[in-house]
């Protein structure tokens, strides 16, 4: 929310008029994951919170447990050592609980890695193609409307604060549709990552892998990532932009075929334009 | 665990007439005394230490804010993240804690005169500065269009390993790691004959310390992934040749993601290979400031090979973004968390050793108490990393770096360095000044705290890694980040002053210096021991107070 705004890219001006201004990068000085818009995200949050809290608790409770036998079995407290080298029941209860511990984390850890990987019947299909060192977005089921471009990342003078994460072209797609991403790279390696979409593929040579998403309704908003598999000298300069407008405004685009200029030169007649 | 008789092994004066040392040069290069064999390793592994050090040090440096400062292109930043990688790993954890401690207490804990193959020993040892040097050469030659060194990260992936590096720097790189890789295979070739056939008489498997026991998993580990990785490098290098091989070539029917493969199912042994050996160490150090013999040795020991063995078939959990089978990541994910069980036995076994102890807070000992709870914070996020759901948002992520720092920087490099107090009069014949080792402890431990926990937070917040340049919003962690880098740094500077005072004030060890809670039979020899120890075999008693 409350993202600055530049007016140097007319993309941005254009759902900055339309679009709720909800706005998903990585928080100032955050230590937590980015706020989830998809149901993927929510429930990776949820499991990532859960299992956090387990391992927080056996973190503390060996931290406890240690700080109590440095004071209780110190040389001074504790003169004469034991010589106790077994005791089964304890070993025995050392082994089962962690075990027990592990069968309630992987539940609710299968349940996510299926919802994500099972891909649903998705509505609509994007191409992303990792190049050196910019990413390719192209719309297979709307191939004779939107052309496929190429997304940029913006340099610093006209990024200003969201540079490495602001580029010259988002990738646009509508709100609360399920989306499938093929993902597919014509060089290096590198990876597609949306962290509020809890999305993450790597772009492979000769592969063509698969994901999804479907961001919630209300979430729309720009969405940053940054290309998350090492791919060269510009790997930290690959920045990943998505534009969530809703369907409506989908249309609209798809209709002025996908460019951003014609969208922003037409100004507000676009909007009455469509029925 | 190993009672030693009153008056069973023997006197070894250092006026025993054994211990005529050959001259300087022959003494030290064509040595063939897994005492001196020992000490070159460790010496190599400081000055390999050093390297890795200032190459991270440097990327603190870049990353203490946005922008690009240090650095000449993005490509220099991955060199050095690439280099640090390899150079930590193959060159200073791997020859401190296995060629420098193995060597020197494996044969003395269970009785040998030697290793089994000392000329063998000599060759694993001479190996590692050509390799070294070969890896520095790299820094200096071409690497890709981008500048000279490779900067395709320590995993070498291809493509740009292969076509994305077409220069002779990661040529030299495959030939450095190929000669340190066949150094750690005779190594351990060496230690698994050692250590099968050469126990005194009475020291069976199950009386061996820890130690020995984890050198032994360690050794079979080394010697079934390193082949992996060797194989791996071959036919990187086959495929960089114009018009050679395809075997990762989209183009040519091959694939990239089989490398990915190739390369973990050595990579994750080889974590294993790295925490092993500081796991035997951290025992007899718990096991001597606590007084009592470990408690469930038996269980330490299983626990062990048991993390060895699972070690070899959870591979892909490196690589669960790759978009592998559904299937397959759920296997890999519940055979991932099954380590945690093993891990767990070997957690609380420590702790148990201590209950009911007199412990006695030495250097060594505050290195090993660090080290169990510091290994248990990189181990539980490991568990995390685990769930290959979650990992989606945390693969490539420093919350990873944070982890593999957690238990490699401090899990690994504290057993080195808890290994290394406890030893020193050993090894060296003279104490160090507790004062300096003290500053050392506190000065490293808060250091590398304050450089790694914030980036749990950095990768939460979705920061990948290997980035020179970052948005400004990851700044503030980053900062404290680098902050902690000094304070190591200050760290390092106490290292080697408690080194150079020791050196020069050289108060004298004892035999035993650590008194009644340290039972092996390293214990039993003078400090320094003589040049040639156990000509009369130690004769190990039955006993049962030990386990």
């Amino acid at each position: 929310m409350g993202v600055k705004r530049l007016t140097l890219a007319a993309s941005a001006a254009f759902f900055a008029m339309t679009s709720a201004a909800f706005a998903n990068k990585p928080t100032d000085g955050g230590y937590w994951l980015q706020d989830a818009a998809t149901p993927v995200m929510v429930e990776l949050t949820k499991l990532h919170n859960f299992v956090f809290w387990i391992i927080t608790a056996i973190t503390l409770f060996v931290m406890v447990l240690m700080g109590y036998i440095m004071f209780r079995f110190s040389e001074k407290r504790n003169p004469v050592p034991s010589k106790t080298t077994h005791n089964t029941l304890i070993e025995v209860i050392w082994t089962v609980v962690p075990i027990i511990i592990l069968l309630v984390m992987v539940v609710p850890s299968m349940k996510l890695l299926y919802m994500q990987d099972a891909l649903p019947e998705t509505e609509m299909t994007i191409k992303v193609t990792g190049n050196t060192w910019n990413w390719e977005y192209a719309y297979p089921d709307l191939e004779d409307q939107v052309e496929a471009f190429i997304s940029n990342p913006l340099e610093k003078d006209d990024a200003g604060d969201l540079y490495l994460l602001k580029t010259d072209a988002a990738l646009v797609v509508p709100v609360d549709t399920k989306i499938k991403v093929l993902v597919t790279s014509s060089n290096n390696l590198h990876s597609f990552a949306v962290p509020a979409f809890g999305v993450k593929m790597d772009a492979v040579p000769g592969r063509i892998n698969e994901t999804w998403f479907e961001v919630l309704p209300g979430k729309e908003g720009t969405y940053y990532g940054q290309c998350s598999e090492l791919c060269g000298v510009n790997h930290y300069k690959m920045p990943i932009e998505v534009e969530v407008v809703s369907k409506d405004e989908f249309k609209r685009w798809v209709a002025n075929g996908g460019s951003f200029r014609k969208v922003a030169a037409l100004g507000g007649t676009a909007t009455a334009a469509q029925e | 665990m190993v009672a030693i008789p009153e008056g069973k092994v023997g006197g070894y004066g250092a006026h025993d007439d054994d211990d005529d040392k050959p001259g300087f040069f022959a003494r030290w290069f064509y040595s063939t005394n897994h005492k001196d064999i020992g000490t070159l390793y460790l010496i190599f592994g400081i000055i390999s230490g050093l390297i890795g050090g200032y190459l991270s040090f440097m990327m603190r440096m870049e990353l203490a804010e946005p922008g690009i400062q240090f650095f000449d292109t993005g490509h220099q930043y991955n060199v050095f993240a690439s280099m640090h990688g390899l150079i930590m790993i193959f060159f200073m954890v791997m020859p401190a804690v296995i060629g420098g401690f193995g060597n020197w207490f494996v044969p003395i804990m269970i009785g040998a005169p030697d290793m089994a193959f000392p000329r063998m020993n000599n060759l694993s040892f001479w190996l590692l500065p050509v390799a070294l040097i070969c890896l520095l050469i790299s820094f200096a030659v071409p690497g890709s269009a981008s500048g000279n060194g490779f900067g395709g990260g320590w995993v070498m992936y291809p493509p740009l390993s292969t076509s994305g590096a077409p220069g002779p720097a990661f040529d030299f790189i495959i030939i450095g790691l190929l000669a340190a890789g066949f150094s750690s295979i005779f190594g351990a070739i060496n230690f698994i004959t050692t250590i099968l056939n050469m126990r005194a008489p009475g020291m069976t498997m199950h009386k061996m310390p820890l130690f020995a026991w984890s050198v032994l998993v360690t050794a079979f580990l080394l010697l079934l992934a390193l082949p992996v990785l060797a194989a791996s490098l071959f036919m990187l290098f086959t495929d960089r040749i114009d018009g050679g091989t395809g075997f990762f070539d989209p183009a040519m029917g091959g694939d990239p993601e089989m490398f990915q493969h190739l390369f973990w199912f050595f990579g994750h042994p080889e974590v294993y290979i790295m925490i092993l050996p500081a796991f035997g160490i951290v025992s007899h150090v718990v096991s001597t400031f606590s007084k009592k013999p470990i408690f469930g040795y038996l269980g330490m020991a299983y626990a062990m090979v048991a993390i060895g063995v699972v070690g070899f078939v959870v591979w892909a959990h490196h690589m669960y973004t790759v978009g592998m089978d559904v299937d397959l990541k759920a296997y890999f994910l519940a055979a991932t968390l099954v380590i945690a069980v093993p891990t767990g036995v070997k957690i609380f076994s420590w702790l148990a050793t201590m209950w009911g102890g007199s412990i006695r807070f030495t250097i060594p000992m505050q290195w090993a108490l660090a080290f169990i709870f510091l290994f248990v914070v990189g181990g539980v996020t490991g568990v995390m990393l685990a769930n290959a759901g979650v990992d989606v948002a945390l693969h490539d992520t420093y919350y990873v770096v944070a982890h593999f720092h957690y238990v490699l920087s401090m899990g690994a490099v504290f057993g080195i360095f808890c290994g290394f107090y406890y030893w020193f009069g050993k090894m060296s014949g003279y104490l160090y000044n507790k004062w300096l080792a003290a500053a050392h402890f506190w000065l490293f431990f808060i250091g590398v705290n304050v450089i790694f926990f914030p980036q749990h937070f950095l990768g939460l917040n979705g920061m990948p890694r290997r980035y020179i340049d970052y948005p400004e919003e990851f700044e503030l962690w980053n900062q404290v980040s680098s902050f902690g880098a000094y304070i190591t740094l200050a760290g390092v500077f106490f290292f080697f002053a408690m080194l150079v005072e020791a050196f020069i004030r050289r108060r004298p060890a004892s035999e035993n210096y650590w008194g009644e809670g340290a039972t092996t039979l390293e214990w039993t020899l003078p400090s320094p021991p003589p040049f040639h120890i156990f000509n009369t075999l130690p004769r190990i008693e039955d006993t049962d107070d030990g386990h």
